[in-house]
């Protein structure tokens, strides 16, 4: 999924974050989180890239535990259906998909749930870890 | 069986309703004091507050009604409506709340800054938005009919008129306590019902739900055929049934079998779809899983709710606590519509399957003061599954209707808006009372899937999308699933894979939408939005770097 636009490249560095200048801050203003946080508003190569990379891990994340579902619930009726044994098979008394699709479902879901939003949140820590440390 | 604690529940239900939602409407004259109050409020509530509007009547009535009738395999309707709540979470949900959209059409104008995309999407939301309002005022008609003989017509009627009136006025204006208020009324209204149905259960040593002799009439009962039907008695004479017909059974009578439902024996009932003799049920199973699992984040009256969260962040754990509230909210129509198949069989014989949630508290415990007390909290609890989703939804289609179509913000312009969008539905419930709730409401999903699901998805984590592509999957995907609802709700007729592929269109439209609107991007990739970056950057940039833009 290449991006098809072309966006002109603009400066790293605005020429208005350059103009408060104080000689002791210097070197640390041009390479600490202020320059990546800007890089990012700025829409930079760097910036661009960090964003990229910060939603493909998001997107990543969402597909597995997709996979997670859809392999976990979407395969019980191919399962039931070429294997008829296992909608047969009773667990206490009850049917096996009655207990699967009926109780056990419910809990599953919430448990991708509870991960992503706990996954998903550890990938935003990452990020702001990266755009605010010191660079060095 | 007259009732007298129902009346009086009912009308409780309905002025709590109105009166909170006026209370809240004194506190919160303008939108912006709306969502300023609403923000403040915390996951737990807003969490219950989605779970209230969302659980309709089609979760509080028709899947035990489906259950009763078609058992194992239509377990996949609650399942496919809290998952839905997942594919939301995972795709979804903090960045929709993060780019600001308050609907979808506003989601269309921010990402692809096309206006006649946004009309194209003000279409498909009216048209989900009325597909979605006529099952619930169906199962209002039948509710009423069946807790007081009222016509069908008179309830369907009172509900449209009660909520148009409620939404016009104001009183309803998406009031997060209101909305919670309901969440916690459906909850009970079934919980409390079904501790004494299995107590009832066991006392009576626990009956087989599938006896190997079929279903038995447990009492002396005269059934009134309220659907034409071709019924084989236990001799084996077949008869046809009209409406209105009146059969006479005796305690121990089996039930007669009914054609087009799983036979007397209760295996197809009890067992899931094997594969060889019929693949169209297979198809039909993972359309319906399709349709709901992706349909939950295209309903109009969903996504509006997403803004009342602070933000990117809360959004998620709301999402996930609504996700818990409505799969522990599941685990209960499946127990009516079971313990229905031992003491209301005759439903399958009226084709009333519907009302079991509203009539097995009776049918078991017999005719007492606790029976009745029970019954009138089942049919308040359905009743608010009524109001509460009918008012959501109108409220999104007005809403829609007032700026997209009238092009007027004024309130005078919202109030006509209301009135127009309140009368399309009662008018179509009067003419489709035969269908079953639960079906009808899976279509809107089916819609739903195949034309805002897409748009939503490639429009968050795909910057190719033009707004070319995505007016022609909506076009293509949703059309074709709308085409497919038309045929089935006023087409002849169909058999075969015809009428399978027409009342399960899920599983061929979604993907016809994902690929149509992928190409068509692509092949106008010329007309992507130069600030895409930008856009993807606040749609997924974390609130920690305080980078948004308030």
């Amino acid at each position: 999924m290449a991006d098809p636009t072309d966006r002109p490249v603009r400066p790293a560095v605005p020429a208005a974050r350059r103009t408060r200048v104080v000689l002791a801050d210097a070197t640390r203003s041009r390479t600490g989180p202020g320059r990546t946080r800007s890089e990012l508003a700025e829409q930079t190569r760097v910036g661009d890239a960090l964003v990229r990379g910060l939603v493909r891990a998001q997107l990543a994340l969402a597909l597995r535990l997709s996979l997670v579902v859809l392999i976990g619930l979407g395969g019980l009726p191919l399962l039931f259906a070429v294997a008829p044994a296992v909608g047969r098979a009773r667990l206490l008394g009850v049917p096996l998909p009655w207990l699967l699709l009926g109780v056990v479902a419910f809990p599953f879901l919430v448990a991708v749930g509870w991960a992503y939003v706990h996954l998903a949140e550890r990938n935003e820590q990452d990020f702001t870890d990266l755009v605010e440390r010191p660079e060095r | 069986m007259a009732n007298h604690f129902v009346v009086p529940a009912l009308v409780a239900v309905t002025l709590v309703t109105v009166a909170i939602g006026f209370y809240g409407l004194k506190l919160a004259r303008t939108t912006s004091d709306f969502l300023v109050a609403s923000r403040a409020v915390s996951p737990t509530w807003n969490a219950a507050a989605i779970g209230g509007e969302y659980l309709s009547a089609a979760s509080f009535l028709g899947i035990a009604g489906l259950i009763l009738k078609y058992g194992v395999d239509v377990l996949w309707y609650p399942v496919g409506f809290a998952a839905g709540y997942l594919a939301l979470l995972l795709f979804v949900a903090a960045p929709l709340r993060r780019s600001g959209a308050f609907t979808l059409p506003d989601f269309c104008e921010l990402r692809l800054g096309s206006r006649r995309l946004r009309k194209l999407a003000t279409g498909f939301v009216v048209f989900i938005g009325w597909l979605y309002l006529v099952p619930q005022l169906q199962g209002a008609g039948l509710t009423l009919t069946t807790v007081t003989g009222a016509p069908y017509e008179l309830g369907a009627l009172v509900v449209g008129v009660v909520v148009t009136a409620n939404v016009a006025l104001g009183g309803m204006r998406a009031v997060t306590f209101v909305q919670a208020f309901q969440y916690w009324l459906k909850l009970t209204a079934l919980a409390v019902p079904a501790i004494f149905l299995i107590l009832h259960w066991q006392a009576d040593g626990r009956p087989a739900v599938t006896p190997p002799d079929g279903p038995t009439f447990r009492t002396a009962t005269t059934v009134v055929v309220e659907q034409a039907a071709t019924l084989t008695l236990a001799d084996g004479a077949v008869i046809e049934v009209r409406p209105g017909d009146s059969l006479s059974f005796d305690a121990g009578d089996p039930v007669p079998a009914v054609a087009g439902l799983p036979g007397p024996d209760g295996l197809d009932w009890l067992l899931p779809d094997t594969a060889g003799d019929d693949d169209r049920g297979l198809f039909a199973t993972y359309s319906l899983i399709l349709a709901t699992f992706l349909g939950t984040m295209g309903l109009p009256h969903v996504l509006v709710r997403f803004y009342t969260n602070p933000d990117g962040g809360a959004a998620r754990r709301t999402t996930l606590v609504v996700l818990a509230m409505v799969g522990a909210f599941y685990l209960l129509p499946t127990l009516y519509g079971v313990l229905g198949r031992i003491y209301t069989p005759q439903l399958l014989v009226t084709g009333q399957t519907d009302a079991v949630v509203v009539l097995l508290p009776g049918a078991a415990l017999g005719d007492g003061t606790l029976s009745r007390l029970l019954s009138a909290l089942v049919a308040a609890g359905a009743f608010a599954a009524f109001l509460s989703t009918s008012s959501g939804l109108l409220t999104s289609v007005a809403g829609v209707i007032s700026t997209d179509v009238l092009g007027r913000g004024s309130v005078r312009g919202f109030r006509l808006a209301t009135l127009l969008a309140g009368l399309v539905p009662v008018l179509l419930a009067f003419n489709l009372r035969d269908l079953d709730v639960s079906q009808v409401v899976g279509l809107a999903f089916a819609v739903a899937a195949s034309s805002f699901c897409p748009l939503l998805v490639l429009g968050i984590w795909w910057r190719g999308l033009t707004d070319l592509g995505a007016a022609a999957g909506i076009l293509v995907g949703g059309g074709a699933a709308v085409g497919a609802v038309l045929l089935t709700v006023l087409g002849p007729a169909l058999h075969g894979w015809p009428a399978t592929l027409t009342a399960q269109p899920a599983a061929w439209t979604v993907p016809l939408a994902f690929t149509v609107m992928v190409l068509v991007s692509v092949a106008s990739r010329h007309r992507a939005p130069a600030d895409v970056g930008a856009t993807m950057l606040r749609l997924h940039a974390p609130e920690a770097l305080r980078l948004h833009v308030k």
